[in-house]
This record gives C-alpha cells, sequence and structure tokens, in this order.
C-alpha cells in the first residue's frame, strides 16, 4: 500500500463516516437529555428522501438540506411526544420510528427512484489549507456538509460542557428531579433536544442522498442510523469522541471499497458486514472497560420523568 | 400563579387496569392509526378508502386471499413467540431477521446435503438444525448482554445485517444453483424436504408447529417454575436476585429459546413455501414481529391473532403494488400501529382527570 493510497483512504474515512458522525452527534444532544432515541435509521432515511425530493423540486442544496432537518425533526417530534408527554417505552417507540420512517421514505421516494440528483454537493477545497500536504488533502478537500460537521463538533462540544445551558441539558439527563425542582424546564428542555437530534439525523440522511451517493435508494442508509447509536456509546456521550468512532467505520467502509477495486480476493460479503462485526466487537470492549467506572451515560437514561414520582 | 382558572390535566395512575379496557384501548388506537394514514394517504394523492379495500379485500376477500395472509402469518407467530419471550423479561431481542435467516440456511444446507432420506428424518433434522442456528445466533448477544451488560438491542441488530451478508455469501457462492439461470438462489429442495401443505392451499404444516408452540409457551409462561422466573426477572431485577434467581443464565437461556423460535420460523419458510434459499426470503418479517409481539402484550394466544392479521396488511400491500400504490405504504401503517397502541397505552395505565 503506497502512502499516497493511505491518504486516500483516510479522506474517503471522513467522506464516508460524515453521514454518521452527523447522526452520532443528534443522539449525544437528545441522550445528554435523558430520551434514547432509536429511530436514528427512519430520521435519516427520512432525512435523506426529503432532502432528495427537495433538491429536485428547487435546485437548491440550502433548502434540501433544510427540509431534511425538518423531515427529522417531525419525526423526533412524534418520539417526544409518545415518549415524553405519553411516557410510554422509548426502546420501542424508537423501534416504532424507524419501521414507520423506513416505510414512510420508500412510500414519499417512490416515484424518485432512479432519478439523478439535479444538484449535489460539490467538493470545494478550501484555499490555503487544502494546499497543506497531507493534512490538507485529508481533511480540507471535502464537500461544505462535512465543514459543517466539523464546526459542529466544537460548536456542540463547547455548548454541552461550556454554557449555563449545557449544564442544564446535562443536570436533565442525570438528575431530572433536581434539575426541575432548580426551575430547569425538564419537558420543554427534552421536546427541545429530541428534535434537534432527529434534525442533525434527517442532514446526516440529506448528505447520503445529496452527497455521498447523489440519488434516491430504497433503505440506503443501510444500518447507518444503527450503527451512529452504537457509535454514542463508544464516543462515552461526548462530541468531540465521536469523531473517531465515525472516521473508524468510515475508514472500514471506504476500505472494502477499495479493496475491492484493486481485486483483493476477499468475498464482498464479508467486506459489507465488516462496519457491523466491528460495532459488536468494539461496544464489548468498550462496555467492560467502562462497566464499573460510570463514565459518560446519563444517570436517568431510557427513563421517562414523572413529577409525581420525583 | 396567575392562571388559576386554566384546567389542568391531571394523570392518575391506575393501581390495576381491567382487561376490557386494554383490549379497548389497543382497538381504538389501531383504528385511530389508520384514520391518521388515511389522512396522510388522501394529502399524498391516493384514495385511502381504495388503499384499505384493495389491501383487506385481498387479505381477506376471498379464501384464496386468506390462505396467502396465513402463510404469512406463520413466520410471523414464530419469530413474535420467541421475541415476547426476551421481552417478557425485558432483553430486547431485536435480531428475529437474523435468527430467521440463519435457521433458514441451516435448514437449506441439512435438505440440499441429505437429499435421499426419507421426508420424516430429514423434516425434522432441518427443524433441529433450524432452531440450533437460530439460537447460537442469539447467542451472541445473549452472552455479551449476561456476562458484561453489553446492549443487545445494539448487538441483536448488527447481527441481522450480519446475517443478509452471509446468506448473500452462500447464496451467490457455495449454495448457489449450478444448473440454474444467474438468480441467487439454491436449487430446488427434493419433494422429500417440504413441508405438506392443505389441500390446494400453499398453507402448511407449520401453522400447526406455530399452534403448538403457542400452547407450550403460554404453559411455559404461566404454569411452569422457569417461566415464573422470567416473569419476575423482568418486572424487578433486584427481586429476582434477593429471591435467589440466576439472571445471567436466564438471560441465556431465554435468548437462545427466542433465537430458536425464530430460527424455526425461517426453516417453515424455506421448506413450507419457497423450497429454496433465496436472499429474498425474509423482507423485514423480523421487524413486524415485534410490533406483533408488543400489540400482542406478549400473549402466545394473542399474537396468534395479531399475525394473522399482520400477515394480511404484509399481503395487502403486495396487493397494491400492482394498483401502482408503494408497497412500502404497509410498513409505514406498521409503524403508525404501533406509535398509536404505544401513546394510546397512556389511557390504560393512567386515569384522566380535568379539572379546574
Amino acid at each position: 500500500m503506497t502512502f499516497n493510497m493511505l491518504i486516500a483512504i483516510l479522506a474517503a474515512a471522513i467522506t464516508s463516516g460524515t453521514p454518521i458522525l452527523f447522526a452520532a452527534l443528534g443522539e449525544i444532544v437528545t441522550e445528554k437529555s435523558g430520551v434514547q432515541n432509536l429511530g436514528l435509521e427512519g430520521m435519516m432515511l427520512v432525512g435523506a428522501v426529503s432532502g432528495f425530493m427537495m433538491g429536485y423540486l428547487t435546485h437548491n442544496l440550502f433548502l434540501a438540506v433544510l427540509v431534511a432537518a425538518l423531515g427529522g425533526g417531525i419525526l423526533a417530534l412524534i418520539h417526544s411526544f409518545i415518549t415524553i408527554t405519553l411516557k410510554a417505552n422509548q426502546v420501542v417507540s424508537g423501534l416504532a420510528l424507524t419501521i414507520f420512517g423506513t416505510g414512510l421514505s420508500g412510500y414519499l421516494g417512490k416515484p424518485y427512484i432512479g432519478m439523478p440528483a439535479p444538484v449535489k454537493f460539490e467538493i470545494v477545497p478550501i484555499p490555503i489549507l487544502s494546499k497543506i500536504p497531507v493534512i490538507g488533502t485529508i481533511f480540507f478537500n471535502h464537500n461544505l456538509l462535512v465543514y459543517f460537521s466539523y464546526i459542529l463538533i466544537f460548536v456542540l462540544w463547547f455548548y454541552i460542557y461550556r454554557t449555563r445551558q449545557g449544564l442544564n441539558l446535562r443536570a436533565t439527563g442525570e438528575n431530572p428531579g433536581a434539575a426541575d425542582s432548580l426551575g430547569v424546564n425538564v419537558f420543554r428542555l427534552r421536546y427541545l433536544y429530541t428534535v434537534i437530534g432527529g434534525m442533525l439525523a434527517g442532514i446526516g440522511g440529506a448528505y447520503l442522498s445529496l452527497a455521498s451517493a447523489p440519488s434516491w435508494v430504497e433503505n440506503m442508509s443501510g444500518g447507518r442510523g444503527w450503527l451512529a447509536v452504537a457509535l454514542v456509546i463508544f464516543a462515552v456521550w461526548n462530541p468531540a469522541r465521536a469523531v473517531f468512532g465515525a472516521y473508524l467505520f468510515g475508514g472500514v467502509e471506504a476500505l472494502g471499497y477499495r479493496m475491492q477495486a484493486i481485486g483483493v480476493t476477499v468475498s464482498p460479503f464479508f467486506l459489507n458486514m465488516m462496519p457491523y462485526l466491528l460495532t459488536i466487537i468494539v461496544l464489548i470492549i468498550v462496555t467492560i472497560n467502562t462497566q464499573h467506572k460510570h463514565i459518560g451515560e446519563p444517570e436517568a437514561l431510557g427513563k421517562s420523568y414523572d413529577r409525581e414520582e420525583r | 400563579m396567575s392562571n388559576q382558572n386554566k384546567r389542568k390535566i391531571i394523570l392518575e395512575k391506575r393501581l390495576q387496569t381491567p382487561k376490557w379496557i386494554g383490549l379497548l384501548v389497543t382497538v381504538v388506537s389501531v383504528f385511530a392509526a389508520l384514520i391518521f394514514s388515511s389522512v396522510f394517504l388522501q394529502m399524498t394523492g391516493q384514495n385511502p378508502f381504495e388503499v384499505y379495500r384493495v389491501m383487506f379485500k385481498s387479505a381477506f376477500g376471498s379464501s384464496y386471499g386468506f390462505s396467502e395472509t396465513l402463510v404469512k402469518a406463520i413466520p410471523l407467530m414464530m419469530a413474535s413467540f420467541g421475541i415476547a419471550m426476551a421481552f417478557k423479561m425485558v432483553i430486547w431481542n431485536i435480531g428475529a431477521e437474523g435468527q430467521l435467516l440463519l435457521g433458514a440456511l441451516a435448514a437449506s444446507v441439512i435438505a440440499l446435503s441429505f437429499p435421499n432420506l426419507p421426508s420424516i428424518p430429514l423434516i425434522v433434522l432441518m427443524m433441529i438444525a433450524a432452531m440450533i442456528a437460530g439460537g447460537l445466533w442469539a447467542l451472541i448477544p445473549g452472552l455479551a448482554k449476561s456476562y458484561w451488560n453489553v446492549n443487545e438491542v445494539i448487538t441483536s441488530l448488527m447481527l441481522n445485517y450480519v446475517a443478509i451478508n452471509i446468506i448473500d455469501y452462500f447464496v451467490y457462492g457455495p449454495l448457489k444453483n449450478p444448473y440454474g439461470s444467474n438468480f441467487p438462489e439454491t436449487e430446488t429442495f427434493v419433494r422429500n424436504a417440504w413441508l405438506p401443505t392443505f389441500a390446494s392451499t400453499r398453507v402448511h404444516l407449520g401453522i400447526i408447529f406455530a399452534l403448538l408452540t403457542a400452547i407450550i409457551l403460554y404453559f411455559v409462561l404461566n404454569k411452569t417454575r422457569w417461566g415464573y422466573e422470567v416473569k419476575v426477572i423482568g418486572e424487578s431485577r433486584n427481586v429476582a436476585r434477593y429471591s435467589g434467581m440466576d439472571i445471567k443464565k436466564n438471560i441465556i437461556l431465554v435468548m437462545m429459546v427466542s433465537g430458536a423460535l425464530a430460527g424455526l420460523g425461517g426453516m417453515t419458510e424455506v421448506s413450507g413455501v419457497v423450497h429454496k434459499l433465496d436472499p429474498h426470503l425474509s423482507i423485514g418479517l423480523g421487524y413486524s414481529a415485534i410490533i406483533v409481539a408488543w400489540l400482542s402484550k406478549l400473549n402466545p394466544f394473542v399474537i396468534v391473532v395479531v399475525s394473522i392479521l399482520f400477515g394480511g396488511l404484509i399481503n395487502g400491500g403486495f396487493s397494491i403494488q400492482m394498483h401502482g400504490i408503494p408497497a412500502a405504504t404497509a410498513t409505514m401503517l406498521q409503524g403508525a400501529i404501533l406509535f398509536f397502541v404505544l401513546g394510546g397505552d397512556i389511557f390504560a395505565r393512567y386515569k384522566i382527570r380535568i379539572i379546574k
């Protein structure tokens, strides 16, 4: 393997990892508030299809991404209503969201199957920075959504750990009763952050249909939403750490394509299952290592908040 | 407070939910889901009544349609029994899809390897192989959960994607029909490996297996010491621990039984319906089975009924395609139904009061 090829794979790792990163960042925000949303896969698919449709209608990428975010957000709103207001089981509601989103995207996207995207995110090298050897090629030779994700990582990290609102967000997920008694509106915050999480998943979906493979294919997320759910655990709920996991997944995916391209005689089906196997192995290792330290996982994650039972 | 006169909605927890309220709430929720979806269908330019009419008619309107609905219901029942068992213990086995596929694979390998065996031993062997394969596939998340408390939702789900690729590997590679055209599928099994069917329908012996399983499962869950342990562990891990129950062992056991049942569903599908292994064997049956299990409140007999209704929904979903309506409509309806049932459950758990 030549040095140039290694650089190409690292750059491709970012390209392939970004949709997972968006979804994982969204889920981190949601879970920090104590709500678990396993519907990422469904929200990504709805984001992908609604972004594609809007791109098709308006030829405007900004509007397309906006609509994708709205699509993911609306689905997350359903999850919020069912789990926060109606206090239903979050695991099952998340599954319902995935199934509903899969069906909804298939329904809406039917007329668009096989159509090329009229607009798509092109690679925009950043002046000066992209000229830095190695680093420039790996990090600064991407499309705009990738750059947006770079900014988002910093913004979210700063917001969660360095602002008053971030403190309230974490308190809501750690100890909603205490947060409530200090005047934090637990219900409102949980709604807010669940919807924001859904919007980011929607953008991750739009990335798939408008940047990585500009088209609409039924079920095109292919499990990336679930990889993102796992990624949140690897990242111990920290946006800065989610980056490494997302690019690792992206790298495995990119490596698979490269190996097929240069004719390595490994079954393509084996390469396809690599990200999922890797997830299981890493999840087991991470769980064993973090088990008795109680790091990361919000204390009240997955539990509905009931004022009467505080 | 300034808004003293504002009406307030108060939720009061019911100490006990009468059975009829639970049933009523579920039925009303399903109808609400259908109404909600009809508004959506209308908005997107479909005639909802036409969609429902076509679906219902093709699923239940003729004896042929109904027999096809039953055919779809069989693997749903089997997978759903397994899921219900795991959910009862609050173990989220989301991997029925993969467990079913691996069961189908194992049964196919047996059928293709021993074409000279007489029918009964061959079919029994296929059943055993399928149950072992499904059980072992579920053992992976089971072990990880019981020993290291690894999130079983993710591990069992990831294994679905792995299973699909394993099936693809086999039908494109070692098990590919050597005499056939380029389709990725195995040879058709010898007749001895086929489950007998009823009269001229495609309904096969698997339905009897499913009904028997429902009875056995009901008995195990309600009348045996083990069923009692499963319930207690599901209700409170602490109570179970204090009364000396082995939670680790039970998690592993329940996951294996759960996977074995789904695997058997895969076997009945290849042996009773398709008579070969092809990659489109299960299009989301394992996921629909999760909805069925939840809607049935994890009760084996209710699962039988709800599986038939959902078999109809899936069957109807295929039919509306011929009327130019996307088959994904059926998937969407399933998701909507689960949402409404899940949300509607608040009326079963709480009394709603409006006070001034």
